[in-house]
């Protein structure tokens, strides 16, 4: 899966943040970690194709069941939807 | 920060559809602009890749019947506003969203986790399902708002929700 890497000054939690580029939530939530200057990496699981896809998919089910976007692993710990009182406490913002 | 983004044109002229189409049918579009036109702009898209607007929140397998529950509006849209507020992907609110009775927030997938893996499936109807043959005309049911009729054949669009033809089904 090719990742795409979002440089940040707060880069003490390792995030993966799984995503829609036509979401709205998904945009909110590079938004806030953005504006946080918070190092990540994300993927736009929608404009994957063939085999990339279902490997990105499966690997969301894996993090959280349902499979819905955005899903956010921070270090051992998964965040499903753009929920930022959860995001600033495991990235202690 | 709030300032109004840029969008094409074609984006613009659908937001103002869907939003005198929701209003004249008792439905409310999401106040917030920004939020609301990039979702708008997310259905184009997903309308040029797979030629039916799937929902911008959720990942489409690319074959209609697969994705015919979350193509906008979608089947989980009245029960979700009513319970939570808003849609899935929050292009549709309620009032007590816009009031701010209700908090903001993404909302829990009401799709089954069995349609997010496999794609939608027809629930079979149960055997003891009645059909009464002595109805002058068959009654279909809109699968996104519940709108009855009864008819040779379902209508083109539904004229509540301006959901399509393929998504009714045989009531009675």
């Amino acid at each position: 899966m090719k990742f795409t890497h979002v440089p940040g000054q707060n880069a003490k939690h390792r995030v993966t943040l799984y995503a829609l580029s036509t979401c709205g939530w998904c945009h909110k939530t590079k938004g806030f970690l953005d504006t946080n200057h918070v190092q990540y990496e994300y993927i736009d699981v929608d404009q994957c194709q063939g085999d990339e896809r279902s490997e990105a998919s499966n690997k969301v089910r894996e993090l959280n069941p349902r499979g819905s976007f955005p899903t956010v692993q921070v270090d051992a710990e998964v965040v499903t939807g753009f929920d930022e009182d959860r995001m600033r406490e495991l990235l202690e913002l | 920060m709030n300032a109004e983004e840029r969008f094409p044109d074609e984006v613009l002229k659908t937001y103002e559809r869907l939003k005198k189409e929701a209003e004249e049918a008792g439905y409310r579009l999401n106040p917030d602009r920004n939020f609301t036109l990039r979702l708008v702009q997310g259905l184009l898209e997903n309308e040029k890749r797979y030629g039916y607007l799937c929902c911008p929140c959720r990942l489409a397998f690319g074959a209609k019947d697969k994705d015919v529950d979350v193509i906008c509006p979608c089947y989980y849209r009245d029960s979700d506003v009513e319970e939570s507020g808003a849609c899935y992907c929050a292009l549709y609110v309620s009032d007590d969203w816009i009031s701010g009775k209700k908090k903001h927030g993404s909302i829990p997938e009401s799709r089954p986790a069995r349609f997010m893996r496999d794609g939608y499936s027809e629930t079979p109807a149960p055997p003891s399902s009645p059909t009464p043959s002595s109805l002058p005309l068959p009654v279909w049911r809109c699968k996104v708002c519940g709108y009855l009729c009864a008819r040779p054949d379902p209508p083109g669009k539904c004229p509540v929700c301006k959901a399509g033809k393929d998504r009714f089904e045989r009531f009675m």
